[in-house]
C-alpha cells in the first residue's frame, strides 16, 4: 500500500500567506503590523484576505512610521505578544535602524539577560523589478552584521511556508528577507508542509567541481548556471545559505572540502559584504584545501539603476555566475 | 496655559515619603559624583539632581503592575520606583551585583521585577517601545499604565510625532512624562523648538494634556495620579510636561559654557527638596528632629549602596558572549 501525500501548487506569495494564517491560528499572541498591511492587502499582496479573517486587532495597518511600528514590535514582545511587523521593503526599514540595532539587539545583553524580545520582522529586498535605487537594494548582508539579531532569507516555497513559525518560535528577534523578485515563483509543497528549522544551509544540487555558495533570488541564479555548467561536464554544487546570521560555516565548509573550488554569489555590493566575509572564513579555515582563489559575483558598486539592461548589467546573473565557475577550473 | 501647583492638603505621611525620596536621590547622585572623581564610576553619567520632584511623584502613581521606560540620565527614577540602592550603585560600578549584571552601566538601568525597561540613551528611542508595552496591555485587556519619561530634547526627534500620534489613533495606555529641564544637552529649548509650549504639541494629536511645576512634588503627584486614573478608565494617552531644571552639568564632561550661573542659582532657590521640606516644615510635619532622623536613615541606605557596590564581583571574563542571544546560536 503506498500512502500518497497531497502536493499543492503554490506560488511564494502564498507559501508565506499561508505561513502567516498558520501561526494567527496557532497563539493567540500574534499579530501582523505595519503600513498596508490590512486593507490594501500588503504592499506585495502577502497579507491579502488576512484582515477579514483575523480583524483589524490583529491585523494592524499603521500610519508611515517604521521607526514606531517597529518599536512598538519591540514594546509589545516584551509585554508579552508576538508581534510580526512587517516592513515594505529593506530600503524603508533604515527609518527604524535606530530600533533594530540600538533597541532589538541589544537589550537582552544590555539588561544582564533579564529581557528577551521575541520579535519578527519582515521585509521584501533585492532587485530586478526595475524598481530604481530606493527600493531594490539588498542590505541583508549589512543587517548580518549585527549581533543579537538573527537574519534568514527564504528561496524556495519550502522555506517561505516554514520560516516564519520556527522564527516566531525563536526568544530573539528574527528578521525575514523575502526577495521580491521571488513573490511569483511557484512551485510544489506538500499540504502538510509546516516549520522548517532555520539553523542550518541547504545543499540545493550535489556536485564535486567546484561550490556556489549563495541565497535569496541568487539561488535560482546559481541553479540555472548549474544547469549550464553541466552540459559542459562541469558539475557544481549549490549551497544556499538561508540563514545568514548565524552563518552554517559547517555545511559550507563541508562542500568546499569536496570541492576544493568556490565561487560566492551575492547580491549584495562586494565591498563589506557577506561575501567577504565568508571569503575570509574560508581563507581562514580552508587555505590549504583551495585548488582556486575564492571567487566572488557581486553586485557592481552602484545605486541599482531603473533602466532594465543597466539594473541587469549590476546583478549577479546566471551567465557571470557560470563565467566565474569556469574561470576557476581553467 | 496654566501652570499646575499643589494647594491641596497634605496628606502627612505621604509628603514624608515623598520628601524621603528625593533625599534619597539627591545623596546617592551626590555620592555618584564623588565616586566618579574616584575613578570608581566611569563611562557617561548624567545627573538628575534638581529634577527629583518629577520621578518621586510621577511614580507615586504607578502600581508595581504597571511599566516605566526611561532615559539615559534615569537614577532617580530606578529608585523611586523602588530598585534597590545597591543594586542600583553596584550597576553604576560594572559589578555583576548590578540590576542589569553590570552590562549597562549608568545609562542602561532594567529591572524585569520593578517592570523597568531602561535606561535608554537614544534620545526619543524609548517612546516606541512604551506604545508597544502599552499595545500588548490594551491587546491582552490589562487595565495597566506605561509611564515612559523623556526630555524637552526628545520633543524634536520623530519617534516623539510618532508615538504620540499612534498611541493617541488607537487610545493606548501610555502617559507621557516630558521632563523639560530646558535645555537638550546645551541647546536651549528656543533654540530648538518653533513651539516651545510643549504640551500643545500633544494637544495637537488630539492628546489631553497639562504643563506642571516639576519643582513641586505634590503637584507633580497629583498631576499624574489624574493622569494615570484617565488612563486606566480607558480615555487613552495623557501627556504632562513638567517644567524642571538641572542643577548640575549634562554629564561630568560639560564645562556649562550654554548657560549662565546667574539661571542656575536662581532655579536653586526653587530647589524641589527645599520647597518641599520648608512646606513641611511651615506646616509641622517634619520637626528638625525628625529631618536629622530623616537624612540619617538616607545617609545609612546610601552607605550600605556603597559598601553593597565595593563588595561587587566583576563578571567572569568567560560570559561576556552570554545572553547576545537567549539560546547561543
Amino acid at each position: 500500500m503506498s500512502t500518497t501525500v497531497a502536493i499543492q501548487h503554490v506560488t511564494y506569495r502564498e507559501a508565506l500567506r499561508q505561513a502567516l494564517r498558520d501561526a494567527l491560528l496557532r497563539d493567540p499572541r500574534v499579530f501582523l503590523i505595519g503600513e498596508d498591511v490590512g486593507k490594501y492587502g500588503g504592499s506585495y499582496a502577502v497579507s491579502k484576505g488576512l484582515l477579514a479573517e483575523f480583524g483589524p486587532e490583529r491585523i494592524r495597518d499603521t500610519p508611515l512610521s517604521e521607526s514606531t511600528f517597529v518599536g512598538a514590535g519591540i514594546g509589545a514582545a516584551l509585554g508579552g505578544m508576538r508581534p510580526i511587523v512587517e516592513v515594505m521593503t529593506v530600503n524603508f526599514c533604515l527609518l527604524a535602524l535606530d530600533q533594530i540595532v540600538n533597541n532589538a539587539a541589544t537589550i537582552r545583553h544590555m539588561s544582564g539577560g533579564q529581557f528577551s524580545i521575541p520579535l519578527v520582522i519582515r521585509m521584501a529586498t533585492g532587485a530586478g523589478r526595475q524598481l530604481a535605487a530606493q527600493h531594490a537594494h539588498s542590505l541583508e548582508g549589512w543587517l548580518a552584521h549585527i549581533p543579537g539579531i538573527r537574519v534568514v532569507t527564504p528561496a524556495t516555497v519550502e522555506d517561505a511556508r516554514g520560516m516564519l513559525w520556527t522564527a516566531l518560535e525563536d526568544p530573539d528577534p528574527v528578521l525575514i528577507f523575502e526577495p521580491q523578485t521571488l513573490y511569483n515563483m511557484e512551485g510544489d509543497l506538500a499540504e502538510s508542509a509546516g516549520a522548517v528549522e532555520i539553523d542550518r544551509a541547504a545543499v540545493r544540487r550535489m556536485g564535486a567541481s567546484l561550490t556556489i555558495v549563495t541565497y535569496g533570488a541568487t539561488l535560482h541564479k546559481a541553479l540555472t548556471a548549474a544547469s549550464t555548467l553541466a552540459q559542459e561536464g562541469i558539475e557544481a554544487e549549490v549551497v544556499d545559505l538561508r540563514t545568514l546570521r548565524p552563518l552554517d560555516m559547517t555545511t559550507i565548509e563541508a562542500s568546499v572540502r569536496k570541492t576544493r573550488r568556490v565561487v560566492i554569489a551575492d547580491e549584495g555590493w562586494r565591498s563589506g559584504s557577506l561575501s567577504a566575509e565568508i571569503a575570509a572564513r574560508l581563507g581562514e579555515r580552508l587555505f590549504y584545501n583551495l585548488d582556486a582563489p575564492i571567487a566572488r559575483v557581486c553586485t557592481e558598486e552602484v545605486p541599482i539603476p531603473y533602466p532594465k539592461h543597466l539594473e541587469d548589467a549590476a546583478l549577479p546573473q546566471a551567465d557571470t555566475i557560470a563565467a566565474a565557475a569556469r574561470a576557476l577550473l581553467h | 496655559m496654566t501652570l499646575e501647583t499643589s494647594s491641596a492638603a497634605l496628606d502627612r505621611d505621604v509628603a514624608v515619603v515623598l520628601l524621603r525620596d528625593m533625599l534619597r536621590i539627591r545623596r546617592f547622585e551626590e555620592k555618584c559624583a564623588e565616586l566618579y572623581s574616584a575613578g570608581k564610576i566611569r563611562g557617561f553619567l548624567h545627573l538628575y539632581i534638581g529634577e527629583e520632584a518629577v520621578a518621586v511623584g510621577a511614580m507615586r502613581a504607578l502600581t508595581p503592575y504597571d511599566a516605566v521606560v526611561a532615559t539615559y540620565r534615569e537614577h532617580g527614577h530606578a529608585l523611586a520606583r523602588g530598585i534597590d540602592a545597591g543594586r542600583l550603585m553596584a550597576e553604576m560600578y560594572g559589578k555583576q551585583e548590578g540590576c542589569s549584571r553590570g552590562r549597562g552601566g549608568s545609562m542602561h538601568v532594567f529591572d524585569a521585577a520593578a517592570r523597568f525597561y531602561g535606561g535608554n540613551a537614544i534620545v526619543g528611542g524609548g517612546l516606541p517601545i512604551a506604545v508597544g508595552l502599552a499595545l500588548a496591555d490594551a491587546m491582552t485587556h490589562r487595565a495597566r499604565v506605561t509611564a515612559c519619561f523623556f526630555g524637552d530634547g526628545a520633543v524634536a526627534e520623530g519617534e516623539f510625532h510618532e508615538s504620540l500620534n499612534l498611541a493617541a489613533l488607537w487610545k493606548l495606555p501610555v502617559l507621557f512624562a516630558c521632563e523639560n529641564n530646558l535645555y537638550a544637552m546645551g541647546t536651549r529649548i528656543d533654540r530648538a523648538l518653533s513651539q516651545t509650549d510643549l504640551a500643545a504639541k500633544a494637544r495637537a494629536y488630539g492628546i489631553p494634556s497639562a504643563t506642571v511645576d516639576g519643582m513641586d512634588v505634590l503637584a507633580v503627584a497629583a498631576a499624574t495620579r489624574v493622569a494615570a486614573e484617565r488612563i486606566r478608565a480607558g480615555s487613552g494617552p495623557q501627556f504632562l510636561e513638567f517644567r524642571t531644571y538641572r542643577f548640575r552639568a549634562h554629564s561630568m564632561f560639560d564645562a556649562e559654557l550654554y548657560r549662565d550661573k546667574a539661571e542656575v542659582e536662581e532655579w536653586k532657590q526653587r530647589d524641589p527638596i527645599h520647597l518641599c521640606a520648608s512646606r513641611l516644615e511651615a506646616e509641622g510635619v517634619v520637626d528638625r528632629a525628625a529631618r536629622a532622623a530623616l537624612d540619617a536613615e538616607v545617609e545609612a541606605e546610601i552607605a550600605g549602596a556603597v559598601a553593597f557596590a565595593e563588595a561587587g564581583t566583576w563578571e567572569p571574563v568567560e560570559h561576556l558572549t552570554r545572553d547576545v542571544y537567549t539560546r547561543p546560536l
